[in-house]
């Protein structure tokens, strides 16, 4: 909810464009998938919540203040947006150096920047700030990247990652790599290069082992095999991979899973509502989900494709790519297949600023779509 | 890489985004392609497994233990019960530090120091989720304890039954106790049966009849959550779920009690004769000679069974083991004694049978006897002898001289074969467990148990002294006792029972158990007749040796007297009782039936060191024959 109000506050002068042609810019496809998703979504969470109705309230409220970002970003042409693309990356970073200096602990991590009214994580910013500084900078300059532009392009990125590396949050700042990463993937650089740089991850491996404080190490070290210490460090995963298996195919039904309501479950309503969605819906409950996810992105890539300028195309390419990462690193966690990192599920997972953000990224797609046929070159 | 190109080439540019779409599509497809294989590894191939963890996790069986049966004596009066009381529990599983949590027990003296090896052996051997009953707590400690409860997580006080023994020290030996169930306990049970059961049956009827008197153990399903916290318990009412939510298909097996036993003891008897032995060592034995009941079982000293079942310290055992009075041993089954002249009544039955000697033939008593062609003199208790006596005369006044002769003259092979008939050298098959087979001594049983080649032979001097109970002869006192009931029967015996019928613990249903009979004594009715009227004639007779104790009594008694010598009598030695210390005098013995005509009562007094049998033994016998036929009124008011 905070995130929306900083950006709403910026705002108001590009709703007012005089080039608005139509009084609101929607892509219908997009705003129907959202809403499905977020329904069920909604439905899920009624029973990972307890059927709490204050924390559904809330939930309700963050849902709406991120449809009003969705649509207010909406709004803003993507020219605008890009002209304003390296003041919001500057303001990031800024935020992001004062959560360093005075932030609050909160789970003990400094990830909170308290602005009197409001509190937010700055790292939320980056996660869209980056790949439009990476397709700003790549706009005005011919793609692929040189070599040379390389080493820029890797500063934009891996400056505020390690920034929100060092909080700690590893999530964020492995989804700030990747959005990132996959835009300066799209823009271009050469196959060889990517296997380079990930003969380059694998060998700095040891190197990042070290950087790492040990609730990180332990989750790597779970991931590797959960069963050696099933009370403490493991028994997140093998929790939820028995609330999957045991769903079935058809599911335990909606409000009967045990693992979840038995509190079996740890971080239910969070990071492992896929857990909760697989027991009481079954694989045809996650197929449904994983299904929609896909038909958003597939209209996000479908959006990418059908954009005219460098800009646009980069981060229509990479919010929609960045998107899939989000969900296969989520379920990917939670079913086993991944460490556990604090990722949580797109539109589902209880909690204001992530869903805000991607809204906010959603927005942006739609004021892509919308924008495309008046800005033809 | 190709060279820098000046102007943006837009269709290039969007040739190269294109294809990078393309590559990343082909990415995205192949990562959903492992993630739905994931999740159809777990949700269809594994999903039986994970289902059954999931009802694992969930469901907790909680067993339930059924109530012991009651024992109770033949007129109903409660011997054993089950009374509630505070149990000190332990939860496996909430504990982490399992020493620390006992040493805070031990500070708060709820656990004695000496105990806590053994408990701690007690705790490892249950599983995690069994609850394990260190002890039973007194109102005080339960309530001391209640108000620290939460500093001591995985410990808790729960309302329990405790054993308890009305009579205490009474009867102790024959009902036996219940401890806690040990790690050698735990190899003879079916685990199942005793999951929620904290103590086992350790001797007596409480052992013996275990299986009967403990029941079935119940069991019912709760729903728990991760915490271990029961949130659905179908036998309580305060369900913080709503049961159709988890709840759907709880199971509860409800335990089954055990049978209620009726024992054949009667207390009034019982309590007559531990009274009458008084501070001497010894046992009493009664049996009805109809059905085999034992109407009384005493051994003394004995212990109190109710510190068993509230947990006896390692201290107050060791007090227990180690005391020279051995109050835990139960003399009446297990104390094997010479049986001196009691056993008199039954070779003179045997020189009959065998028709080894001819009854009324009077032969002389010099005060001694010798083998042809052997200076070593076999004395009689009387040094100036009884004269001419038949074998009445013999039994009547105890002479030894006679069954010198008699016994050689019926040779060690027919009374071993005799004795054996009557039930010596093995057990009586009382049920309970701890019972001795005594000895019947015999060549074959020289051969087995002496290793010296020498020492295998059996010599007639072995033989001589046989006759008069003493040498190797072993008798316990429920052998004696068993052994005159059949005497008393004329050889219509039973096997000796200490109960006799099973209540149901539900619908109070009795069943009469039927008396097991053993193979009856085809002796002739004259020869049974001629040894009861010698055993008549020694208490009624002036000269016999029960006469002073039992010729006033208001029924006819049959009986027969015996001192057993605990240490022999170099020759030409007297024995001084004043001058052996108290553990090596002689014991008295004492056998009885009544009435003689039709008996119904057959007793077998041990007095360990009294003395002779006439004094020692005989008074014990009269006691708990007078309370049998005239009342505890009558005895009270004689004496």
């Amino acid at each position: 909810m905070s995130l929306g109000s900083i950006e709403l506050g910026k705002h108001p002068a590009a709703v007012l464009r005089p080039l608005q042609f139509r009084s609101v810019v929607i892509d219908l496809p997009l705003l129907v998938i959202l809403l499905a998703i977020s329904a069920y979504g909604f439905i899920v969470l009624y029973s990972a919540l307890e059927e709490n109705s204050a924390l559904l309230l809330r939930q309700g409220i963050r849902l709406a203040i991120a449809f009003g970002a969705f649509l207010v970003i909406a709004q803003i042409p993507p020219r605008v947006l890009r002209r304003w693309t390296p003041w919001v990356f500057c303001l990031g970073m800024v935020l992001l150096a004062l959560v360093e200096i005075r932030g609050d602990i909160g789970k003990g991590a400094q990830r909170w920047l308290d602005l009197g009214v409001v509190r937010f994580q700055p790292s939320e910013i980056m996660k869209l700030a980056v790949p439009m500084m990476v397709a700003w900078f790549m706009h005005e300059r011919t793609l692929p990247p040189r070599f040379s532009q390389l080493f820029v392009l890797l500063a934009i990125v891996f400056t505020p990652a390690l920034m929100v590396a060092r909080q700690p949050d590893l999530g964020t700042a492995l989804l700030i790599v990747a959005a990132g990463g996959i835009t300066i993937l799209l823009a271009g650089v050469s196959f060889r290069l990517i296997v380079a740089a990930g003969v380059l991850a694998v060998g700095s491996a040891p190197l990042l082992w070290n950087y790492m404080h040990d609730y990180q190490r332990a989750r790597v070290m779970t991931f590797l095999n959960p069963e050696t210490d099933p009370l403490g460090a493991g028994y997140n995963i093998i929790q939820s991979k028995i609330a999957l298996g045991s769903g079935g195919l058809f599911g335990k039904g909606w409000l009967n899973g045990t693992q979840a309501h038995l509190e079996f479950l740890p971080e239910r309503s969070t990071d492992f509502v896929f857990a909760v969605m697989g027991e009481e819906f079954g694989l045809l409950g996650l197929l449904l989900l994983l299904g929609l996810y896909l038909a958003l992105i597939g209209r996000g890539l479908f959006i990418a494709l059908q954009a005219q300028e460098t800009y646009t195309r980069l981060l229509a390419g990479a919010l929609s790519l960045t998107f899939f990462f989000y969900v296969f690193v989520n379920a990917g966690m939670v079913s086993g297949l991944l460490p556990i990192v604090g990722v949580p599920l797109p539109f589902i997972s209880a909690g204001g600023t992530s869903m805000v953000t991607l809204m906010a990224g959603f927005g942006m797609l739609v004021a892509i779509q919308g924008n495309k046929k008046l800005l033809a070159p | 890489m190709s060279a820098a190109v000046p102007l943006k080439d837009h269709w290039k540019e969007q040739r190269l985004f294109f294809t990078r779409i393309v590559a990343a599509v082909v990415v995205m497809v192949a990562l959903t392609g492992v993630l739905i294989y994931r999740l159809v590894q777990l949700q269809i191939v594994d999903y039986q497994t994970f289902a059954d963890l999931s009802q694992g996790n969930r469901l907790r069986i909680e067993p339930l233990p059924p109530t012991r049966g009651l024992v109770y004596d033949r007129n109903g009066k409660i011997l054993a019960e089950n009374l509630p009381a505070w149990e000190l529990v332990l939860i496996p599983e909430q504990i982490s530090d399992l020493d620390a949590s006992l040493d805070s027990l031990v500070e708060l003296g709820l656990v004695d120091v000496e105990d806590r090896p053994a408990l701690l052996d007690l705790v490892r051997s249950h599983r995690r989720f069994e609850h394990v009953v260190l002890g039973t707590l007194s109102e005080e400690t339960a309530a001391r304890f209640a108000v620290r409860r939460h500093q001591h997580p995985g410990i808790d006080i729960r309302e329990g039954l405790v054993r308890h023994y009305p009579y205490g020290a009474s009867a102790a030996h024959a009902i036996g106790y219940v401890a806690s169930i040990s790690t050698a306990d735990l190899e003879l049970i079916e685990r199942s049966e005793y999951a929620a059961t904290s103590h086992i049956g350790k001797t007596g009827v409480e052992r013996g009849f275990e299986f009967e008197l403990h029941g079935n153990a119940g069991y019912r399903q709760q729903v728990v959550n991760a915490q271990g916290r029961v949130l659905l318990d179908p036998a309580s009412r305060s369900d913080q779920v709503d049961s159709t939510t988890f709840g759907g298909g709880l199971e509860t097996l409800w335990p089954a009690p055990g049978q209620n036993l009726v024992t054949s003891l009667d207390m009034e008897l019982q309590l007559a004769a531990e009274a009458a032995l008084g501070e001497f060592r010894g046992a009493v034995v009664a049996i009805d000679p109809r059905n085999g009941d034992v109407l009384a079982l005493v051994s003394t000293p004995a212990f109190d069974p109710n510190r068993f079942t509230t947990g006896l310290s390692q201290q107050d055992f060791r007090e227990l083991n180690n005391d020279p009075d051995n109050p835990l041993f139960n003399r009446a089954l297990a104390g094997t004694y010479p049986p001196g002249s009691v056993v008199k009544p039954f070779l003179g039955l045997a020189a009959l049978f065998y028709a080894s000697i001819e009854p009324n033939g009077r032969s002389m008593c010099p005060g001694f006897f010798m083998l042809p062609g052997n200076s070593h003199r076999y004395r009689d208790w009387r040094p100036q002898g009884h004269g001419l006596v038949d074998m009445h005369d013999a039994i009547v006044q105890s002479c030894d001289v006679y069954y010198y002769n008699l016994a050689v003259e019926l040779g060690i092979d027919k009374i071993e074969q005799f004795l054996k008939s009557f039930g010596f050298g093995a057990q009586t098959g009382i049920g309970i467990s701890g019972e001795r087979r005594g000895v019947v001594p015999s060549r074959e049983w020289k051969r087995r148990n002496f290793s010296r080649r020498e020492d295998q032979v059996w010599f007639p001097g072995e033989t001589v002294i046989t006759g008069i109970g003493q040498g190797f002869t072993l008798v316990t006192p429920i052998q004696l006792a068993h052994a005159t009931a059949v005497l008393a029967n004329r050889g219509v015996g039973y096997r000796p029972r200490l109960v006799i019928a099973t209540e149901n613990g539900t619908t109070a249903e009795r069943v009469d158990l039927e008396p097991v009979g053993i193979e009856p004594l085809d002796i002739d009715d004259s020869q049974w007749q001629y040894i009861h009227d010698a055993m008549a004639g020694v208490t009624g007779e002036p000269r016999g040796s029960g006469f002073n104790t039992m010729n006033d009594a208001p029924y006819s008694v049959a009986g027969k007297t015996g001192t057993a010598q605990v240490f022999s009598i170099a020759q030409e030695e007297k024995y001084d009782a004043e001058n052996v210390s108290e553990r090596l005098r002689d014991h008295g013995l004492f056998i009885a039936f009544a009435p003689i005509e039709s008996p119904t009562i057959a007793v077998a007094v041990v007095v360990e060191n009294g003395g002779g049998g006439a004094s020692a033994a005989a008074p014990v016998a009269r006691t708990l024959l007078d309370v049998y036929f005239m009342g505890t009124e009558y005895v009270t008011r004689e004496h």
